[in-house]
C-alpha cells in the first residue's frame, strides 16, 4: 500500500509521518502521531467530535485526506493550553460545559475558531460556530455561556 | 454551573430537614473536568497498542432467517486477514444478561450460528490488520440464508399462530419466575369499581424506541498481558456485568481478566450490554494480538439497542369531582429479539403503578414481548419514563373529561404522606402536592381554593392507609414447563448452604429474613369479603416493611 510522507505543523511543533492511502486526518492525527485530543463520533462530518483548526480554519478531520495537510499548520485540543490553560478552557470548567467529555475537544476547537476571528461575538454567532458540534450531554446552554464569558472578557487575558 | 440555574425552596418541609448542608446548592467542580477540557480523559480507544487488529462483524440482512451454511473462506483469504471467527469459536454461546443475578433463561448467541432473529445480528467477526480491510472481508463472508416469517409488532406478537421469536419463550413473553407470562399488580377490584364510576376514561399510548445515541460509540480494545491475562479497555458503564458476562461466555475464570473502565463517552444506560468485551477478548486470545471491536456510527443507531418501545392501554374509573376510584393498564414492552434487560424494566415500570396517585383500585398485566426488532435495552429510568408519558397524558384525558385544570386534579389525587401504595406500601416523603403548587404558580396558573390549601402532609392516611377488603385475584397468563434456573442459580445450587447471618438491628439485609416483620398497616376484618372468593383464596402474605432497591451488582436489596 503506497503511503505518503506529509511534514506538518501540530501545535507548534514541526511533525512528520506517512499517510496510507486514503487515510483520514483524524486517524494519522490519532494513530500516526499519537494526539488523541480530536474524537471519533461518526466519521462522515455528522458530529464535529474530531474538529482540528488547519491553517485556523476548523475542518471536521474525519473528512480531511490526512496527504493535503503536507505543509499546513494544524491545531488540536492538545495543544491549547501552554504554561496555563487556555481561558476558553478555564471557562468550560467554570461553566460545567463537559459531563461526558467526549465532544469538547472539538467543541473547543469550534469556540477558538470562532473568538481567533472574531472576539466579541453575539449569542447568535456562538451558536452558529459550534452548529456542526454535537453534545449529547449539556443541551449546549452552559456551553454558550461559556463561550460567551470569555468573549465578554469575562476570562480572557 | 451558572448561578440561579436552580431555584432551591427552602420554605417547603423545612421542620423534616436539617439545612447545613454544605454541598447541595453550591456550584462544584467536576473531578474529571481537567482531562475533558485538555483532551487527555482517557476514552476506552485512546490507548494505543502496537500491532493491532481490528475486528467488523457480519450481520443479518434479514428480519428472521435460518442459517444454512456460513462460509468464511474467501473473507479468510482477504488482504489484511488474521482470522474469522463464528459462533463455534465461542465457548458458551448463549446467555443472558440478568443471569447474572439468577434471572432470565439464556437465550442470545454471541454469534448466532443457525438463525438469526433481528436484521443486524451478528454472525461472523472478521479481524484483520487495518479497519478497512476487515469491512471488505466481513462484506465477503458468504452466508446462505432461509427467510423466516418476521413480527414487528408487539400484540400481533403474542396473538396464536405468530412466528416464535425464540424457541425457549413460544408465547413470545418473557416468563417470570417459571409461572406468569406477564407481570401483574392486583389492588382492589377495578371491575366493581368502574361499574360504580361516573365516567370511564380509556387511553391507547405508544412510544417509540429512542437510541441512546452517545458521541462515543461502543467498543473494546482486548490486549493479551505477559501473565496468562487479558487487558480490556471498554466503554461500559458497567464494569463488573461486562467482565462476568465475559467471563461466563468465554469460560474463562475472571482472574484472567483485567477490565480497565470507567471513562465513558456518554452512556445514558446504553452501554451495559456486554457484547463488545467478550468478542476483543476472544479476538486477543484466539490471535495473541490486540484487538480493537468498536461500533462505527452506523452499527451504533441500527444494531445499538435502544430504550426499548412500550404501549399502554390505560381505563380510568373517575367520579363527578374528578377523584380517581379505579386504573387499569396493559402494558406490552417490545424487548426486541432477545432478554437484555427489557425484563427487568417491566417489573420496575409495575412497581411504579399507578403513578403518584392513591387510588383504591388499581390492576395491570404487563408484559415483555419479543419481537424481530433491534434488542432493548437500559436507558436512564427505563421502565419508568415510559409508563409516565402514558399517565400523565392520562390524566390530562381525565382532566378534561370532568372539566376540571388538569393541575387541580394531580393535586386533587396525589399521594399523601400515610396513603397505601397499590404496591402495599406506605406513601412517605411525599411533594407532588407542592411541586404541583409551584408550577402552577410559575405559569400563571390559578388553581382552586382547596388546591392551593393542600399538603403532602394533610389529609393522608387514615382510611387511605388501609389495603382493600377484597383483592380480586385470576390466573391468567400462567404457564407452566418453564424452570426457574438460571445460570447463577445452577452453580448456587452446587454451593454450600450459606452461613446464617445474625439479625440485623432495623430492616436492612438480604431479602430472606429470619421472620417476616409486623404488618405495616391495619387490615379491615376478613369478614367484608365476599365469602365465595375469600373461601378460595389464602390470605395474602403480610406486607414486608422497608422499600426494595435495585442494584445492578447485588440485585434486589432491602434497605
Amino acid at each position: 500500500m503506497p503511503k505518503k510522507p506529509v511534514t506538518f505543523m501540530l501545535n507548534g511543533a514541526e511533525q512528520a509521518a506517512f499517510a496510507d492511502d486514503g487515510q483520514n486526518l483524524l486517524d494519522l492525527l490519532r494513530r500516526g502521531v499519537g494526539d488523541l485530543a480530536p474524537k471519533y463520533g461518526c466519521g462522515q462530518g455528522g458530529c464535529g467530535a474530531c474538529t482540528v483548526l488547519i491553517d485556523g480554519v476548523p475542518h471536521l478531520s474525519c473528512l480531511v485526506l490526512a496527504e493535503t495537510v503536507d505543509g499546513r499548520r494544524i491545531e488540536t485540543a492538545s495543544g491549547l493550553a501552554g504554561a496555563r490553560l487556555h481561558p476558553l478552557q478555564e471557562a468550560f470548567m467554570a461553566h460545567f460545559a463537559a459531563q461526558c467529555g467526549y465532544c469538547t475537544p472539538g467543541m473547543l476547537m469550534a469556540a477558538k475558531a470562532l473568538l481567533d476571528q472574531n472576539p466579541r461575538p453575539s449569542r447568535e454567532e456562538v451558536v452558529e460556530a459550534i452548529s456542526g458540534n454535537l453534545c449529547r450531554c449539556t443541551g449546549y446552554e452552559p456551553i454558550i455561556e461559556a463561550i460567551l464569558s470569555v468573549a465578554n472578557g469575562g476570562a480572557r487575558a | 454551573m451558572s448561578e440561579g440555574m436552580i431555584e432551591f425552596r427552602k420554605e417547603f418541609f423545612a421542620d423534616e430537614r436539617d439545612d447545613t448542608l454544605k454541598e447541595i446548592g453550591r456550584p462544584t467542580r467536576r473531578q474529571d473536568i481537567l482531562g475533558h477540557v485538555t483532551g487527555r480523559s482517557p476514552f476506552y480507544d485512546d490507548h494505543l497498542f502496537q500491532g493491532l487488529l481490528h475486528m467488523r462483524c457480519a450481520r443479518s440482512p434479514h428480519h428472521a432467517a435460518r442459517i444454512r451454511r456460513i462460509d468464511t473462506a474467501e473473507a479468510e483469504r482477504s488482504p489484511g486477514v488474521v482470522r474469522v471467527l463464528t459462533g463455534r469459536d465461542v465457548p458458551l454461546n448463549l446467555n443472558t444478561l440478568l443471569s447474572l443475578l439468577d434471572f432470565g433463561i439464556d437465550d442470545e448467541p454471541l454469534l448466532s450460528t443457525d438463525r438469526v432473529r433481528y436484521r443486524g445480528e451478528p454472525v461472523a467477526a472478521v479481524i484483520a490488520e487495518t479497519e478497512a480491510q476487515a469491512r471488505a472481508a466481513a462484506a465477503k463472508v458468504r452466508i446462505e440464508w432461509d427467510p423466516l416469517p418476521h413480527v414487528l409488532d408487539v400484540e400481533e406478537a403474542i396473538r396464536p399462530g405468530a412466528p416464535a421469536v425464540l424457541d425457549v419463550y413460544p408465547g413470545n413473553r418473557f416468563v417470570y419466575h417459571g409461572t406468569y407470562d406477564h407481570q401483574k399488580l392486583r389492588y382492589g377490584d377495578v371491575e366493581a369499581a368502574f361499574r360504580a364510576a361516573d365516567h370511564i376514561v380509556e387511553g391507547r399510548y405508544q412510544m417509540s424506541p429512542i437510541e441512546q445515541a452517545p458521541i462515543e460509540t461502543c467498543g473494546a480494545i482486548a490486549a493479551p498481558e505477559t501473565n496468562d491475562r487479558f487487558v480490556c479497555y471498554t466503554s461500559t458503564q458497567a464494569l463488573f456485568f461486562s467482565l462476568a458476562t465475559t467471563a461466563k461466555v468465554l469460560q474463562t475464570p475472571s482472574s484472567r481478566l483485567h477490565f480497565i473502565g470507567g471513562t465513558v463517552g456518554g452512556g445514558f444506560g446504553g452501554k451495559v450490554d456486554s457484547v463488545h468485551e467478550p468478542l476483543a477478548v476472544l479476538g486477543a486470545m484466539l490471535t495473541g494480538r490486540p484487538v480493537k471491536f468498536m461500533w462505527d456510527r452506523e452499527e451504533e443507531m441500527q444494531v445499538g439497542a435502544p430504550r426499548g418501545a412500550e404501549r399502554w392501554y390505560i381505563k380510568d374509573g373517575v367520579m363527578r369531582d374528578g377523584r380517581i376510584v379505579a386504573r387499569k393498564f396493559t402494558g406490552y414492552f417490545d424487548s426486541g429479539a432477545y432478554t437484555r434487560l427489557t425484563s427487568y424494566a417491566v417489573i420496575k415500570a409495575v412497581g411504579h403503578l399507578p403513578g403518584p396517585y392513591t387510588i383504591p383500585n388499581v390492576h395491570a398485566d404487563v408484559s415483555c414481548v419479543f419481537t424481530n426488532r433491534t434488542p432493548a435495552t437500559a436507558m436512564r429510568g427505563f421502565g419508568i419514563t415510559g409508563v409516565d408519558f402514558a399517565i400523565e397524558a392520562h390524566m390530562d384525558k381525565v382532566a378534561e373529561t370532568v372539566g376540571m385544570n388538569p393541575i387541580d386534579l394531580r393535586i386533587l389525587n396525589a399521594y399523601r404522606d400515610g396513603d397505601m401504595k397499590a404496591h402495599r406500601r406506605l406513601a412517605k416523603n411525599c411533594a407532588l402536592i407542592e411541586c404541583c403548587q409551584v408550577v402552577a404558580e410559575k405559569a400563571g396558573v390559578q388553581l382552586s381554593n382547596a388546591s392551593r390549601a393542600a399538603s403532602s402532609r394533610q389529609g393522608g392516611g387514615g382510611d387511605r392507609a388501609l389495603l382493600p377488603a377484597y383483592t380480586a385475584l385470576d390466573q391468567a397468563g400462567r404457564v407452566s414447563g418453564f424452570e426457574g434456573g438460571s445460570y447463577a442459580r445452577k452453580a448456587a445450587r452446587s454451593r454450600p448452604a450459606p452461613q446464617p447471618v445474625p439479625p440485623a438491628p432495623g430492616p436492612i439485609g438480604r431479602r430472606a429474613t429470619t421472620q417476616p416483620p409486623p404488618q405495616s398497616a391495619p387490615q379491615r376484618p376478613r369478614a367484608a369479603e365476599p365469602p365465595p372468593a375469600a373461601a378460595a383464596t389464602p390470605p395474602p402474605p403480610p406486607p414486608r416493611q422497608g422499600p426494595i432497591r435495585f442494584s445492578s451488582l447485588s440485585g434486589f436489596r432491602r434497605r
